[in-house]
């Protein structure tokens, strides 16, 4: 049984992929059925994981690919986080993206790739050696280029194309840096952190930047952010998912796991690598800041919202110490559900009343009201507004600056929140305050797309006035650390 | 009768008997042949696997007076692969080389050239002889040539007559280096020439037998026939041609520098090999983005992925000790042989099926058509994964074995040269690939069944699996494996 539960949940999402693509366009009914059905099944699993997790089980499975090279699913408490926030919100996601395409053409390709991205970030969640991580990685790669390019116009090809010329020599470092490390020291587990004493440290050095800018392209770190403003051109759905679970998530992801399991925060902090890391991330969180209040598109500044936001998960990663981890750790959960709660809204704008751009927004709060409070909290969650989902991502960043003697980093937070504000808040004031425009029409009688946003809007706020109980993902953070990373 | 005799009797007996038989039951005779020699394929699988390399010594003279023939875990995994992309090939001929489709003359000719193709092939992976190697080859290249001509059409005719050319100039070349060997040792036996100490004459007669099999092979820059030929040729006969013929002298090659000749190899002779390998990965793939035509894309392609191979030279051996995988690079390249085998067959198979539905293979022709023939779009894109080397593939394996042996032997820059040809190969496959994912089609295409699509389908999925499941290959193909391949060259 131990064996079977990972690869179970992998199975969850990988089945109903493959299956996906062989049904008919009309078969509506079989395959909303089978994808959510599988959501809901996959949630269940998780859920019975998450108990025996948290009682100290661990679950493994392990398929040998050539003598010491193995493709490892290792469930432990880390991949648990990330695997829980994913198979929660590709369910929400499922029920918007039913919804949202209606009975438009080439659902089955559609659905077949969702399910495959899903599963290949399930699969990037529980990759227990460096090789697995890289398979799903690319799996990632490759299964969202159909997703950029779903409408299959100009803009979303040259999208997808953008997103291609990033991400493939991306991945051509990151194997660099794989086949450098492991021709030294054999195939790498996340259990067993390598022995990097036969390495010369420029050259470990090499390496690392050579693994965070593999993993940098798809966490969108300056400069290698170009794609995911561009890749706006996806339908909501794709774009809600992109930007809170599957591409970035899966890049700052990476970024956690090559400084904590594959370097160790100890080495990284040796090699004096974490600082430039950190200041790489810091300058990621301003720059994507200024970008997106140049942004009149909603989508277009909520990309750049996104570039700045996961580079808090990434300098949490690099200031390597236990309370900036916890900080880390917890926004890659609350920076996915608030994210997504405002793509999901953006979506309904789109879709309801036709809106896009920023200018149209205005007073919208009386006509859309269930969309617009859900808006908000978003958006003042990435303020970082208390109790909200944000104010305590930062508080922990905050602390695990100081320890890690970097108080500059305060100086950061403190001027990135200035900068929320600055793009954040003039939508909302349109939203509640100004008079709505003369010709302004459009209205919400879509449940199945304000559900989703109303559930994940109440997690951002939920996660954030219960962040001191255990089973939150604060609790939950904090449990990695202490087992896992405590001094 | 044993296993090792089937593979080799069987097709051609169904070469005989599709030449002497009436048309339609010549087509069944040879499917009967196709399907008989796969089970015997999979027969000698096992019996290799579970008692190891297996033998024939034809006549009962032991050599070096009589012959030899042995099925190493080498030896056996080319079969199995010959097996594999000759059965797809077959399905997949039924219907694209109907007499009503290419005429009936190519319909006639295309099954015993097939079934030839298949024994030659079959004997060159088990010969353990340079001249019986020598025989298998040009039988192999006058059955390849003429499926080249079968079409026809002008095109093809000139482009056969070009790749003759070439191939008996390698047949010549060869020819010397093995006469120059058999004046030194008295004997053309792989095995016993491995024991003989080294003459003065062994380096010239390796220089000209593998500058033959290196013209054969279409390495860089002897590739110039490849790409007209392979893309003139009907698409199931570019399978063959593409995904089988160039690895039987590959093969030799192999043979001749790890298990003959193993203490001949001089540093600068390697470094050459492997010089000729990234140029032809460099220059095919820069080739390849520059056509315009589906087939020659694809053809290019193989002259980029074969570079691939040649790396293994200067590279074998470089995992040492320190690693659980010795002998990683040597495998790694026959992971190349394997994966690169099954996709690209696939791909010609994808571009046959579109060449059916539309009539061309110009990449303007297919737009949109991965909406009407969703199978065939996946089948090619299933088979590029592997081309690109993206994990979970056959390709990937390839190259981790490959760059990680290329960094542990100091050579880092061979890594370098499979890493940008990873990204090159993206390039030239993202163009059709793009094309075949555009929104609005220009021509409605004829119909194809499902049933023809799955073909290349399974095939690419073939090409995937080999990289799930590498270990037992793995393990398979170490069965009487070289020790240069260990300890390098």
């Amino acid at each position: 049984m131990t064996a079977a539960l990972p690869v179970l949940i992998l199975m969850t999402s990988l089945v109903p992929a493959i299956v996906t693509f062989f049904l008919p366009q009309e078969s509506h009914l079989l395959r909303n059925a089978l994808n959510l059905g599988s959501a809901v099944l996959k949630l269940a699993l998780i859920v019975a994981m998450l108990v025996a997790v948290a009682g100290g089980a661990i679950y493994e499975a392990a398929l040998p690919l050539a003598p010491g090279l193995v493709l490892l699913l290792r469930v432990d408490e880390i991949a648990l986080l990330f695997v829980s926030l994913s198979a929660t919100l590709w369910l929400l996601t499922t029920i918007y993206a039913i919804a949202y395409f209606g009975d438009k053409a080439e659902l089955s390709r559609f659905f077949g790739f969702f399910s495959l991205c899903v599963a290949a970030t399930t699969g990037l969640a529980l990759s227990g050696s460096l090789i697995s991580f890289f398979l799903f990685f690319e799996m990632l790669t490759l299964s969202t280029w159909p997703l950029v390019a779903h409408k299959q116009n100009r803009a979303s090809l040259d999208a997808a194309r953008s997103y291609l010329l990033f991400a493939l020599p991306g991945s051509a470092a990151l194997l660099w840096a794989i086949i450098w490390l492991e021709s030294t020291t054999g195939p790498v587990l996340f259990t067993d952190p390598p022995d990097l004493g036969g390495i010369d440290p420029w050259s470990q050095r090499a390496i690392f930047a050579l693994f965070i800018i593999g993993v940098g392209v798809k966490a969108a770190l300056v400069p290698l952010h170009g794609w995911l403003p561009a890749a706006m051109a996806a339908p909501a759905p794709v774009s809600a998912l992109l930007h809170a679970v599957a591409v970035v998530k899966a890049g700052a992801f990476g970024v956690i796991r090559v400084v904590y399991d594959v370097f160790g925060a100890g080495t990284v902090v040796d090699l004096g690598v974490g600082v430039p890391l950190a200041a790489l991330a810091s300058l990621t969180i301003l720059w994507g800041s200024i970008r997106a209040l140049q942004q009149d598109e909603i989508k277009k500044r909520l990309a750049f919202s996104t570039v700045s936001q996961v580079s808090y998960i990434v300098l949490g990663a690099a200031l390597a110490g236990p309370y900036a981890m916890i900080g880390g750790l917890v926004h890659l959960v609350h920076q996915g559900l608030m994210k997504i709660t405002l793509f999901f809204c953006a979506g309904i704008y789109d879709e309801r009343a036709g809106i896009k751009r920023i200018d149209g927004l205005n007073g919208l709060g009386a006509r859309m009201p269930w969309t617009s409070t859900c808006f908000s909290l978003g958006a003042m969650g990435m303020v970082g507004l208390p109790p909200l989902a944000g104010f305590v991502s930062k508080f922990y960043l905050g602390l695990g600056g100081i320890e890690a003697g970097a108080p500059w980093v305060l100086a950061v937070l403190a001027a990135s929140t200035l900068l929320n504000a600055a793009y954040f808040l003039p939508l909302l004031y349109r939203l509640w305050f100004l008079p709505p425009a003369e010709d302004a029409s459009g209205d919400e009688r879509a449940p199945a797309l304000v559900a989703p946003a109303v559930v994940t809007a109440a997690g951002s706020l939920g996660v954030g006035i219960l962040a001191a109980s255990a089973i939150s993902p604060l609790g939950w953070a904090n449990l990695i650390v202490l087992r896992g990373y405590a001094p | 009768m044993n296993a090792l005799v089937a593979v080799l009797a069987l097709p051609l007996l169904g070469a005989l008997a599709a030449v002497a038989l009436p048309p339609r039951a010549g087509v069944r005779a040879a499917l009967l042949a196709t399907a008989l020699t796969v089970a015997a394929t999979i027969w000698l699988l096992l019996a290799v696997a579970r008692r190891g390399v297996q033998g024939v010594i034809l006549g009962g003279w032991e050599p070096p007076l009589g012959i030899g023939l042995a099925a190493d875990g080498l030896g056996a995994a080319f079969i199995a692969m010959s097996a594999a992309v000759m059965g797809g090939v077959a399905l997949a001929a039924r219907q694209m080389m109907a007499p009503d489709v290419v005429g009936a003359r190519a319909a006639f000719g295309f099954w015993p050239l097939m079934l030839l193709l298949w024994a030659a092939l079959n004997a060159v992976f088990v010969s353990r002889d340079l001249f019986n190697l020598y025989v298998g080859l040009e039988l192999l290249s006058l059955a390849a040539v003429a499926l080249v001509a079968i079409g026809g059409k002008e095109a093809a005719l000139a482009a056969a007559m070009r790749y003759m050319i070439f191939a008996l100039a390698g047949s010549l070349l060869y020819l010397a280096g093995v006469v120059l060997a058999y004046a030194a040792h008295g004997t053309l036996d792989i095995g016993l020439l491995a024991a003989r100490d080294a003459a003065p004459s062994d380096g010239l007669a390796l220089a000209l037998m593998t500058a033959g099999l290196l013209a054969k092979t279409a390495i860089f820059p002897f590739h110039v026939w490849l790409p007209p030929a392979h893309a003139g040729a009907p698409a199931p006969a570019s399978a063959l041609l593409s995904g089988l013929v160039p690895k039987a002298s590959f093969l030799i090659i192999l043979r001749l520098w790890f298990e003959a000749m193993p203490d001949r190899a001089g540093f600068a002779a390697l470094m050459l090999l492997a010089g000729l390998g990234a140029g032809a990965v460099i220059w095919g793939s820069l080739q390849a983005m520059a056509q315009a035509r589906l087939k020659m894309i694809v053809a290019y392609s193989t002259v980029a992925q074969l570079g691939y191979l040649l790396l293994v030279f200067p590279i074998a051996g470089g995992d040492g000790a320190a690693q659980p995988w010795a002998a990683g690079a040597w495998t790694g390249a026959m992971f190349q042989v394997l994966s690169h085998a099954l996709a690209k067959a696939a791909m010609f198979l994808s571009a046959g099926l579109y060449l059916a539905a539309v009539g061309s293979d110009r990449l303007g022709d297919l737009r949109g058509l991965a909406r009407t023939m969703p199978m065939t779009a996946f089948a090619f894109a299933l088979a590029a994964v592997t081309l690109m080397g993206l994990p979970p593939s056959g390709g990937f394996t390839a190259k981790y074995l490959m760059m990680t042996a290329a960094f542990a032997a100091g050579q880092w820059y061979w890594a370098l040269v499979m890493a940008l040809g990873g990204l090159l190969a993206a390039a030239y496959l993202y163009r059709p690939m793009a094309v075949l994912f555009a929104r609005e089609s220009l021509i409605a295409p004829r119909p194809v069944t499902r049933a023809a699509q799955a073909v290349p389908l399974v095939l690419a999925g073939a090409s995937i699996l080999l990289g799930v499941f590498s270990a037992p290959p793995f393990e398979f193909m170490q069965i009487g494996r070289p020790d240069a391949a260990e300890e390098g060259l």
